[in-house]
């Protein structure tokens, strides 16, 4: 038999609990957001600690070292160049190109540098918090990169922090297309399970679909969400489900979840 | 409710769910984030009773929530439930003994997480969970009842440290009392 403060405890908690769960989305987020805030000073703290680790490697780094990474640097910088030179002519060509065929001019991205400074505490969800917010000029559902491919949206935007929904969560299905092939599909969590974030599921291509390991996943541009051509990963294996009805491959992403530290955000 | 004792574990639930979001080695290393608050409810409600027990549960559980992408809330009834059973039992727990407390915990972060689940899923929400699931829920486990002893040393040994230790008053020995009567 329980006692009239348990009593008490169990009733204000279940109706905490209850409002709390009951809200909608708006009030939801802003309850978020003003939680989250109390974490600020530790955020900033760590970003600080952060910098001074940085800082510090920098200043013991040896001068030859720094030196040969700067001719490493200066030499990329120098391929890059040419390439920019050859891409250039070839975006001119592609704008006269369109511009003939009346088609719609490629808008150029606008891209957001961003740290990753924390993860979902919780085992299962997929997310990251990032450093930039709505005063950065984020908002939801924004692309997000790293220099491999694409690692997810924007899901919900703090003044300060954003979190970013990854690929392989449930509330992350992008439309994409294999490269060679031309097959369209939907990527969607992994059925092999939780753990793994270097795999995902590519789901409802057509049954006549052919594809092979080591294919070039990309984003599709359907839905308006993700830009056309971003690179996401590998096909791994492919089968046949529902009887032969429809074909399932596996992708083995390009960007490397487990180790995001720093990621872009395409502000379209 | 010991105030101190009260600020202690409060802060130390406000840290650990900070470190749970930030601090990635464990995850890295075994696939699955432990949590604390388990295992400090557990301590909470042993040491201190339901007062301290509930308010570690809500405010760790929506801490929790809030740097997580859990609905707001969704924590809090399975910490609370798991503290109001050990406070239920405390009577029966020994609860000086380290394998006592090791085995609280782990029933404490055995049970949260699955019940977490279990209101994610009647809540209609599209959680990820698979066989290495299971991989998980042992590891929250194992980690989450091996640290509710190292809680109670470590409170322990705070406490100790932050408080006054009584001293006893050699003026006022039991057997030259006064005794007055007819």
């Amino acid at each position: 038999m329980l006692k009239r403060p348990q009593y008490i405890a169990i009733v204000l908690v279940v109706l905490l609990a209850l409002a709390l769960l009951g809200q909608s989305e708006r009030v939801t987020s802003r309850i978020r957001l003003a939680v989250g805030g109390l974490f600020l000073p530790l955020f900033g703290v760590a970003n600080s600690a952060q910098a001074l680790v940085d800082r510090g490697t920098a200043s013991i780094l040896p001068r030859a070292e720094l030196l040969r990474q700067m001719d490493e640097l200066q030499l990329e910088n120098r391929r890059l160049r040419l390439q920019g030179i050859q891409w250039e002519e070839a975006a001119r060509e592609n704008a006269r190109l369109r511009e003939a065929l009346l088609l719609p001019r490629q808008v150029p991205w606008r891209l957001r540098m961003a740290r990753v400074v924390g993860r979902d505490p919780a085992n299962w969800w997929k997310n990251v918090r990032i450093n930039l917010g709505s005063r950065d000029g984020i908002t939801n559902n924004m692309p997000v990169i790293a220099a491999e491919g694409l690692v997810g949206r924007v899901s919900e935007t703090g003044y300060t922090h954003s979190s970013v929904v990854l690929l392989g969560d449930p509330a992350c299905r992008v439309s994409v297309l294999v490269e060679e092939t031309r097959d369209h599909g939907v990527i969607a969590p992994s059925d092999a399970g939780a753990v793994d974030n270097t795999i995902v599921d590519l789901k409802f291509l057509s049954r006549n679909s052919i594809l092979k390991p080591g294919q070039r996943v990309v984003t599709s541009g359907l839905g308006n969400l993700f830009p056309k051509g971003i690179v996401v990963g590998q096909i791994a294996d492919a089968r046949s489900v529902q009887f032969g009805l429809y074909t399932e491959a596996r992708v083995s992403l390009a960007a490397r979840l487990n180790t995001l530290e720093e990621v872009w955000v395409i502000a379209q | 409710m010991n105030s101190l004792n009260t600020i202690l574990v409060l802060a130390t639930a406000y840290l650990g769910v900070f470190l749970e979001s930030t601090f990635t080695g464990v995850r890295n290393l075994l696939g699955a984030q432990p949590d604390i608050l388990p295992g400090l409810v557990a301590y909470a409600s042993l040491t201190s009773g339901l007062g301290l027990g509930t308010l570690t549960a809500v405010a760790g559980g929506l801490w929790l929530d809030c740097l997580s992408a859990n609905p707001p809330g969704i924590s809090i009834l399975p910490l609370f439930a798991v503290g109001l059973v050990i406070e239920r039992y405390r009577g029966l727990i020994l609860r000086d003994q380290a394998y006592a407390q090791f085995l609280t915990g782990l029933g404490a972060s055995a049970a949260v997480p699955a019940f977490t689940l279990l209101l994610l899923l009647n809540a209609s929400r599209n959680v990820l969970i698979g066989w290495d699931s299971l991989w998980q829920w042992l590891v929250m486990t194992l980690i989450g009842g091996a640290l509710t002893p190292c809680w109670f040393l470590f409170f322990g040994w705070l406490l100790r440290t932050l408080s006054y230790e009584a001293m006893p008053d050699p003026t006022a020995r039991s057997n030259r009392e006064i005794k007055r009567g007819r």
